[in-house]
């Protein structure tokens, strides 16, 4: 039995009826991400006290469900996403509730929270994707987070190893990423993305800086036909493929019971 | 006149303020000097946030600040803040709404001898194409006062834009002004100068010149351009024959073609735009330029009748 893991295939399915539905969303990423925005959500946040910011936040969708879940916003809500004039943007707007700040433009996300950990005590989470960590915005964060030591700051890099146009490492490669991290004055920690309480664990340890825990994840996790495959980043399942992934999303969830 | 620059009118009452308000932060680019902000980092070490020269995580920093329940101004050379931090002003200040205050300092052609990287005559263009966020181009250190006493007690995100040398002291010490509403510094009948930022000076200038050519001329100062006072540029449609503008910015995007929208689409009447063409920067000392392009009152006068007898 692993409660986290059960979550995070519940939301996934949710996802996966958001995006059938709206015939939009970023489905790769969202299924990379999820055991991290459960394990935050669910094991490690004091929420209302704590901030995340979904820097990648081309997988609002996955907020929204993991938001949902939680018993943040309302499943009525949730199945507007991507509709007309709804709150629910393909990208995270500030008129949703638990969403804290409105992203989309990649690599603001770790300069907001720079922002907010100097101004708070309590924990400052961002969530980045690994691709987004081509913009130079982000080292320009780093460098600020560790001028300010910045112990309440932690980021998070979905390490997919993929971007929409294939590998990040022919596109623009990271690696040495940790030693990058590292470089830039930042305590560094990496574990198996999906798998919940490594997360928590790394999460809750104590730190005397800025820290960055790369979470290195499947692109599409969870059902063969997405795994790290990088065409699945935006792609939009049709009926044979929703009832697939539906399936094997359902027989992974029924797993951890 | 007196002479004092707008960007001291505004640190000496940002650092007055923060005195009594300790929600008041200050982020920089390494640009202390520029802004005269040296003062207030030495006051308020703990309030003062040193970005260094990454205008765009200055601004991303100073949104996420603000968050926390505190009231951030951003301070460094207009012509980085508008164009580098673009993106960070219009998704972590603008579409946010955070509480995010924006000064530009060494604006328009401040920096005229230092070459194109530095002119900056694109920022209303780009900031007014954004919703929820204020601009303010003050006319002098009064005023820059009053604006900034506005800024600190406002939780609208703003952008206010100020050159770097000494200007004219255009208004009395206590002079009161409706935020967002244009000025109105001269009466008159024939035609209307609105002017905005240093251009306020030589426009109530020209209005003198005219005023020896039996010409009675209106000066507004239209020193916040957004919201703008459509009112008051209807009624100056209205009541005068024709409208001259004038403003150290590109003729693109700026006070030009906010006025000739208004007077479009509520009252079209004659108006003269006197801005910086579209044309490659041009080297040279702010008042060298100003005298270049007719931003004189000379300048202005001649425009003035020109547009009145066409
Ligand atoms: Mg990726």
């Amino acid at each position: 039995m692993d409660k986290f893991k059960k979550i995070a295939f519940d939301c996934r399915l949710t996802v996966l009826d958001m995006i059938y539905k709206a015939k939009a969303g970023h489905i790769g990423g969202s299924m990379s991400a999820m055991e991290v925005l459960v394990s935050l959500y669910f094991g490690v946040m004091d929420m209302g006290k704590d901030r995340f910011i979904l820097s990648k936040g081309h997988i609002a969708e996955a907020l929204y469900a993991v938001l949902a879940h939680r018993g943040i916003i309302s499943y009525e809500e949730l199945m507007t996403f991507g509709a007309f004039d709804s709150a629910l943007a393909g990208h995270p707007t500030s008129g949703v509730n638990g969403v804290e700040f409105a992203t989309g433009a990649l690599g603001h996300g770790l300069g907001v929270g720079v922002g907010m950990a100097l101004g708070l005590s309590s924990k400052v989470y961002v969530l980045m994707g690994d691709g987004e960590l081509a913009e130079g915005s982000n080292w320009e964060a780093m460098m600020a987070a560790a001028k300010y030591k910045l112990s309440n700051l932690i980021g998070i890099v979905d390490r997919n190893k993929l971007q929409i146009s294939g590998e990040t490492e022919s596109v623009m490669p990271l690696e040495d990423l940790g030693a990058k991290f590292r470089a830039f004055g930042w305590e560094v920690n990496e574990v198996n993305g999906h798998e919940p309480h490594a997360i928590i664990e790394a999460l809750k340890q104590p730190q005397t800086k800025p820290r960055v825990l790369i979470t290195n994840t499947i692109k599409g996790y969870g059902a063969k036909i997405m795994e790290n495959n990088p065409i699945w980043h935006h792609h939009i399942p049709d009926e044979a493929q929703y009832h697939e992934i539906k399936e094997s999303f359902v027989k992974r969830r029924n797993q951890y019971e | 006149m007196s002479k004092v620059s707008c960007r001291m009118a505004f640190t000496s009452t940002i650092e007055a303020i923060a005195a009594n308000d300790e929600t008041i932060y200050m982020v920089c680019t390494d640009s202390r000097g520029s802004v005269t902000s040296g003062g207030f980092a030495k006051k308020y070490p703990g309030r003062f946030i040193e970005a260094g020269i990454a205008e765009q995580n200055a601004i991303s920093i100073a949104a996420g600040l603000s968050t926390t329940g505190k009231n951030v101004f951003v301070a460094g050379p207009a012509c980085f803040l508008s164009a580098r931090g673009y993106e960070q002003i219009k998704t972590d200040v603008a579409y946010n709404q955070t509480n995010v205050k924006i000064i530009g300092v060494s604006a328009g052609v401040s920096y005229g001898p230092l070459g194109g990287t530095h002119t900056n005559l694109h920022d209303f263009a780009g900031l007014r194409a954004l919703p929820n966020i204020e601009i303010f181009a003050p006319s002098d250190g009064v005023q820059t006062a009053f604006i900034t006493q506005y800024l600190a007690k406002s939780n609208t995100p703003a952008y206010m834009r100020m050159g770097r040398g000494d200007v004219d002291t255009v208004y009395p010490q206590d002079e009161a002004f409706d935020i967002h509403k244009a000025k109105l510094v001269k009466d008159g009948t024939d035609i209307t100068l609105i002017a905005c930022g240093e251009m306020v000076s030589p426009a109530i200038k020209a209005a003198e010149i005219l005023e020896k050519e039996g010409v009675s001329a209106r000066v507004l100062d239209m020193f916040c351009l957004k919201p703008a006072d459509k009112e008051a540029i209807i009624k100056a449609a209205k009541e005068t024959k024709a409208i001259v503008t004038i403003e150290e910015h590109s003729i693109h995007g700026g006070l030009g073609e906010l006025v000739c929208a208004v007077v479009a689409q509520h009252h079209p009447t004659k108006v003269e735009v006197l801005a910086f063409p579209d044309e490659e920067y041009k080297v040279g000392k702010s008042h060298e330029l100003f005298a270049y392009y007719g931003l004189t009152p000379g300048g202005i006068a001649q425009a003035a009748i020109r547009r009145i007898l066409c």
